[in-house]
């Protein structure tokens, strides 16, 4: 169900704020070749406003199902998170059509400052239970992690090797409309 | 600001012992060195222990804790890690979440009569103290004909251990500053 607008051409007025229970920050990576590797975080903070959007993520919030990978993907070869605890995001140009989104913004990782081109959908304003007004985003980017730093890797004995450069960022965001005070 | 040495060889006259010890004779000002020979008296690494590990292991855990840096010269058994100094950093990866080399500036350089100077080691160190959380830093070499070259340092084995003592002191300054 959408309450979208054919003729939307910029999100709803207001500033909108993640709200982290019903929102996902995913990556996924191509693992062996073969198959794709899923991973996220689970603490992040996003804004939407007549600025454009605005997210940080805290990769010691990085989440995976062995620890010892946690441990690895926090590191030197990975994210540094020592000296690098946050990943940021913020817009430069915003394109909306009804309910597609394209963005081009820039995003800061482990201290590299690229940019990139992100689609996504919108969909909403809905009122929810609360009262509070509320609309989704959807947005997808794939970057490579080796322009960032991110340049472990392990060669695979007949070729290849275990890790992709190629990772899709994924975000399933419902942000809420902030009161005025 | 004090950088530990840890050699690969148990070996009583060890090439990789005395590139340590040329690297503590030449050190910037400033920098303290010692060395860590605990290596023989770590036992088999057993999980069951971790937590509760001997006292050789918890010294050895205390050192490198307490260092700013370190320094780890090791020769090559069998074209890869002696099995000792494998063995202690196994100890040392543990726990994983917080071990004592995460985030710890660590080079690695060795010394070998041969022509390559133990470079497989030096890679497979590498590799395991990154897994480790470690951060491995560059200008680490593999010294080959090393008898020669330890007995009589020329200047450009002194530079290369005085560049590299110089980098583990650039990265261990910014994460003193970072913290």
């Amino acid at each position: 169900m959408s309450t979208l607008s054919e003729t939307r051409t910029a999100f709803p007025t207001g500033t909108w704020q993640v709200d982290p229970v019903h929102s996902t920050v995913e990556f996924s990576v191509k693992h062996m070749v073969v198959a794709n590797f899923r991973g996220g975080f689970d603490a992040f903070e996003v804004t939407v406003d007549e600025g454009g959007i605005r997210g940080t993520v805290d990769v010691s919030s990085v989440r995976v199902s062995e620890p010892n990978l946690t441990g690895h993907l926090l590191a030197p070869d990975f994210f540094d998170a020592e000296r690098h605890p946050r990943l940021s995001f913020a817009s430069n140009a915003i394109s909306i059509a009804g309910d597609e989104v394209v963005v081009d913004g820039e995003l800061t990782l482990k201290g590299v400052t690229r940019p990139v081109a992100i689609k996504g959908s919108v969909g909403g304003p809905v009122t929810s239970f609360d009262g509070s007004s509320r609309i989704g985003l959807e947005l997808e980017t794939v970057i490579d992690r080796t322009a960032y730093g991110l340049a472990w890797n392990a060669p695979l004995p007949t070729g290849g090797f275990a890790v992709g450069n190629d990772v899709k960022l994924h975000a399933e965001l419902e942000l809420v409309l902030a009161e005025v005070a | 600001m004090q950088i530990l040495g840890i050699a690969g060889s148990l070996r009583a006259h060890s090439l990789n012992a005395q590139l340590l010890q040329l690297a503590a004779a030449n050190l910037p000002d400033g920098v303290t060195y010692a060395a860590w020979e605990g290596l023989r008296d770590i036992p088999p690494f057993d999980q069951d222990t971790e937590e509760t590990p001997s006292v050789a292991v918890a010294t050895f855990r205390s050192v490198v804790s307490s260092a700013d840096a370190v320094l780890i010269a090791t020769p090559e058994y069998n074209g890869s890690i002696p099995g000792t100094l494998k063995n202690a950093l196994d100890w040392g990866s543990r726990p994983g979440a917080t071990n004592v080399f995460r985030g710890k500036p660590v080079a690695v350089v060795g010394a070998s009569p041969g022509a390559f100077g133990g470079i497989w080691a030096h890679e497979e160190t590498r590799k395991v103290l990154g897994i480790m959380g470690a951060r491995v830093v560059g200008g680490g070499f593999s010294l080959g004909k090393a008898p020669e070259r330890v007995a009589a340092p020329d200047q450009e084995l002194l530079g290369q251990l005085r560049d590299v003592v110089e980098t583990l002191v650039f990265e261990a300054t910014a994460r003193v500053a970072a913290a």
